[in-house]
């Protein structure tokens, strides 16, 4: 009979593993199953139950590996609530806020700040940790530029004294007749002369040469040096469906220091005459993102078997498309570089992973027995959870393997989902036998095998606390990032 | 020598039965075929306008009889007549398809099957057989009775309507049909609302199944699957658990797995036992080469489910296509009562004596089920206490 303290240290624990998952998974976009809306109010609702009943561990969630989207939530509900702080974790919450601030990209951090104003968020500390962000950026004009409206809004909600000639680009640009800053200037002149377009950031070059009229392919060839990666990705994809001449247009991007999931959601993107053209650049490029990854995080395996959801579900929906399979083509190739042995089961045989599609039903099960059967030490399954070939068949091997045939789990069995359940209020669970982690890029694997103990269910409270503390501490002791 | 093949009951010859998706209320059973011939290929042809005439004789605007609905498609069928395979090739929307009149309003196509090419058939999937279930006993009494009216004596039951529910009102079939996971070997599907079989559809090949999915929502559903879906929001809930007993190792468990997938199967193939399991009338429309189109109705049996189809049939036996449609009980009332009334010649005392009620509880059918049109104001009276007599017992 376990008592009343042991019930409720139960149910935080499970509180916090719910939170944690979902915040892995979460990004208030449609997914293939639900819309956006149900996503948004049952994730905005988990946040608020979670920050009312647990502030420190919430706090301390933002050190957890949590995707980018949910670091802005917790950022700004603390924010929000700052009369509701115990005083002893007033200064541990307030750095590693200012820590996972900084952390986040560019645009995701004057996003947030951006967004204090839309809320009617001001107070001493959230003033302080804007003029903080604001101060240790290193290029405050390149911002000006990118992102000059939420600039903007965030000084006139803050009450910055700007230095005279950010204060004047911002807030008068037109008036001054030359700048000093070389950036600013830059812009100035791109309202007359297209030669000064070519040396704005591109997302604004962009706009502006559309309103001068530069016919696409010219301006493309142009801007190009100005171009980051994930832009030059991100074009490389909407050109497929661009004209033949803009088409034309060969990038020279550096495929091998991509991100792994990125690129691998570019690579399904294509069709698969393009992909099997393409084969070993693109086969070349993620071996070596994913061993970069392995490298950095010190993710070694031993005999792994990946069970991988290649059915229509995980094509995803029009916000996040194809991102369901991206994670299992990613994982498949981070897998294969980080473990001694490594075998794939797909739930629709493929013989070559990187031609592989979102169709047809699915049946998990046979994948799982022929992984099970394989001998694997520790099978990953990649799935959103829903079967349906049969119903319930993964769900059945599982309860059996677990309870009947693998009681002492001689194989670790975690099932990743990189879908969030609104009803549930968590990513949806394949079997309560085994831990559920949600995943929203291959790239935290490593991070959610460490995690998957306690999702086991076989570690305390405190070891779970302790867990968070210790990652909150790394967080704060590392170094600023370049 | 060509042999035809007309259906005497529905059977999934050459289908196997795959496990149910779930959506909502819907349930969708996908039909798998492991032996799949291409010498027969079906394909849609989208019509635009909101209402549709068709000529079911003589020429396209000449006086006749004709049917109006809201027809969204036709269905061009292909065959070969040497079992050869055919390449899904594509067909263009010629004269087999009527004409557009009235700026887009309106289409006029000339009958429910018309041949357009040599190896062509176009049809109106499900209208076909809705317009052979219409036509039934449509004549009217043959003696010129005098309890009918002089309309019935000489138009028949002309006018004759029935309303359905488009798929798109029926709540949640959208999107079960947007998430649905249509398996490779797919061919057709089974729709369930609320346990209640809906809908059977059969195409010859995967490829035609995979093109005509989203087509399911256009087709047309009877009165109690909207109310089905309007009233419930799931389904009821089904498990197939695995004896643990049972199992040793893997291989055992592999094996229950198997079995977990059969039970599927037949459990589904039983929830559609008012269909599959029923003395089916047919009536052959087109003979294609080795294939037969015809439609269908179950056995007007007013105490059971039934419904009214259309299906082209191989030699073999083998089920090509299938669309059926599940009359509501008014529906089915209906044609029982004029089924009976076509048994007696439409002689009032011998019907009611043959149904075993008295003559005014036949009038009081007559009105329940909006055919007192076909009476004299005179034989439709009854008087009101006999009438709440009826509304009472109808109640209990």
């Amino acid at each position: 009979m376990e008592s009343w303290l042991e019930r409720v240290a139960a149910i935080e624990r499970e509180d916090i593993l719910m939170f944690i998952n979902s915040c892995f998974t979460c990004t208030g976009q449609k997914e293939f199953y639900s819309d956006e809306e149900g996503q948004k109010v049952s994730l905005d609702f988990l946040h608020d139950y979670i920050l009312g009943n647990y502030r420190l561990l919430y706090a301390r969630t933002l050190a957890a590996g949590i995707n980018h989207y949910n670091i802005g939530q917790i950022i700004v509900k603390l924010l929000a609530t700052g009369k509701n702080i115990e005083p002893k974790h007033k200064i541990e919450e307030g750095q590693l806020i200012a820590k996972a601030l900084q952390n986040l990209p560019t645009q995701r951090a004057w996003k947030v700040l951006a967004q204090l104003q839309n809320l009617r968020i001001n107070n001493r500390r959230s003033r302080a940790i804007a003029r903080d962000y604001w101060q240790q950026r290193p290029e405050l004009s390149f911002d000006a530029v990118k992102y000059g409206l939420k600039l903007k809004k965030i000084a006139t909600h803050n009450h910055f004294a700007l230095e005279e000639e950010l204060g004047t680009f911002l807030f008068t640009p037109g008036e001054p007749k030359r700048y000093n800053t070389e950036l600013f200037e830059h812009r100035r002149q791109a309202n007359f002369s297209n030669e000064a377009i070519y040396k704005l950031p591109f997302t604004i070059a962009e706009g502006l040469a559309v309103k001068k009229g530069i016919p696409r392919a010219e301006f493309l060839t142009h801007i190009e040096p100005q171009m980051t990666r994930g832009e030059k990705l991100r074009y490389l994809q909407t050109a497929e469906k661009a004209s033949t001449r803009i088409k034309q247009i060969k990038f020279d991007l550096d495929w091998k220091r991509l991100s792994l999931t990125r690129l691998a959601l570019y690579i399904l993107s294509l069709s698969i005459e393009q992909r099997k053209a393409e084969f070993d650049l693109f086969n070349q490029a993620l071996l070596t993102s994913a061993q970069r990854i392995c490298k950095n995080s010190n993710f070694q395996l031993g005999k792994v078997a990946a069970v991988l959801d290649c059915s229509y579900s995980a094509s995803g929906s029009a916000e996040k498309r194809r991102r369901p399979l991206g994670i299992a083509l990613a994982a498949h190739y981070l897998l294969q570089t980080s473990a001694r042995e490594y075998r794939p089961f797909w739930t629709i045989p493929v013989s070559e992973p990187l031609m592989v599609r979102a169709r047809g039903q699915t049946d998990l099960a046979t994948p799982l027995l022929d992984a099970l059967e394989w001998g694997a030490d520790l099978v990953i399954i990649i799935s959103d959870g829903y079967e349906n070939e049969p119903p319930q068949g993964a769900a059945e091997v599982l309860r059996i393997y677990r309870t009947k045939l693998d009681p002492s789990h001689q194989v670790s069995i975690i099932h990743c989902n990189p879908v969030f359940d609104p009803d549930t209020f968590t990513p949806y669970i394949l079997s309560p036998h085994i831990p559920t982690l949600g995943i929203r890029e291959a790239e935290d694997l490593s991070t959610l095998v460490n995690f998957a103990r306690f999702a086991d269910g076989n570690l305390s409270l405190e070891r779970l606390q302790d867990y968070l503390a210790l990652r909150a501490k790394q967080m704060l002791l590392q170094s600023t990032k370049s | 020598m060509q042999t035809n093949f007309l259906l005497s009951d529905i059977q999934l010859t050459g289908l196997e039965i795959a496990p149910s998706q779930v959506k909502g209320a819907i349930r969708i059973v996908p039909l798998l075929k492991h032996n799949v011939r291409y010498d027969l290929r079906l394909k849609s042809q989208q019509y635009e306008e909101p209402l549709a005439i068709v000529s079911l004789s003589g020429k396209l605007l000449d006086p006749g009889l004709k049917y109006f609905s809201y027809i969204p498609q036709g269905l061009v069928m292909s065959w070969s007549d040497d079992g050869s395979p055919l390449a899904s090739s594509g067909t263009q929307l010629g004269s087999g398809n009527g004409k557009k009149m009235f700026g887009g309003l309106l289409r006029v196509i000339p009958r429910m099957s018309k041949k357009i090419e040599h190896n062509q058939l176009r049809f109106l999937p499900l209208h076909l057989a809705m317009e052979g279930f219409l036509a039934m006993f449509f004549g009217g009494p043959e003696i010129a009775w005098s309890d009918y009216s002089r309309r019935a004596r000489s138009q028949g039951l002309n006018p004759r309507c029935e309303y359905s529910y488009g798929g798109r009102s029926i709540i949640g079939l959208e999107n079960a049909l947007r998430v649905f996971e249509i398996h490779q070997q797919q061919v057709g599907v089974m729709i369930f609302v609320a346990e209640e079989l809906a809908s059977v559809f059969v195409v010859p090949t995967p490829e035609d199944y995979r093109a005509l999915h989203s087509t399911l929502l256009q087709d047309f559903y009877g009165e109690l699957i909207y109310q089905y879906a309007y009233v419930y929001q799931t389904t009821y809930p089904m498990n197939v658990t695995v004896d643990d007993d049972q199992i040793n190792n893997l291989k055992d468990l592999r094996r229950e797995i198997e079995l977990v997938r059969n039970s599927w199967a037949d459990f589904q193939g039983f929830m559609a036992n008012s269909l599959l399991e029923r003395p089916v009338i047919s009536k052959k429309v087109y003979q294609a080469g080795s294939f037969t189109l015809q439609r269908f109705l179950t056995d007007i049996d007013s105490d059971q489910v039934n419904h009214i189809g259309e299906a082209i049939v191989r030699d073999t036996g083998e089920l090509e296509y299938l669309k059926t449609y599940r009359l509501s009980a008014l529906q089915t009332k209906r044609v029982h009562l004029l089924s009976k009334l076509a048994q007696y010649n439409w002689n009032l005392d011998d019907t009611a004596q043959g149904l075993n009620i008295s003559r005014n509880e036949l009038i009081y059918r007559f009105k329940k089920t909006g055919f007192d049109y076909l009476l004299t104001e005179q034989a439709s009276r009854i008087n009101l206490i006999e009438q709440r007599q009826f509304d009472e017992a109808k109640k209990l």
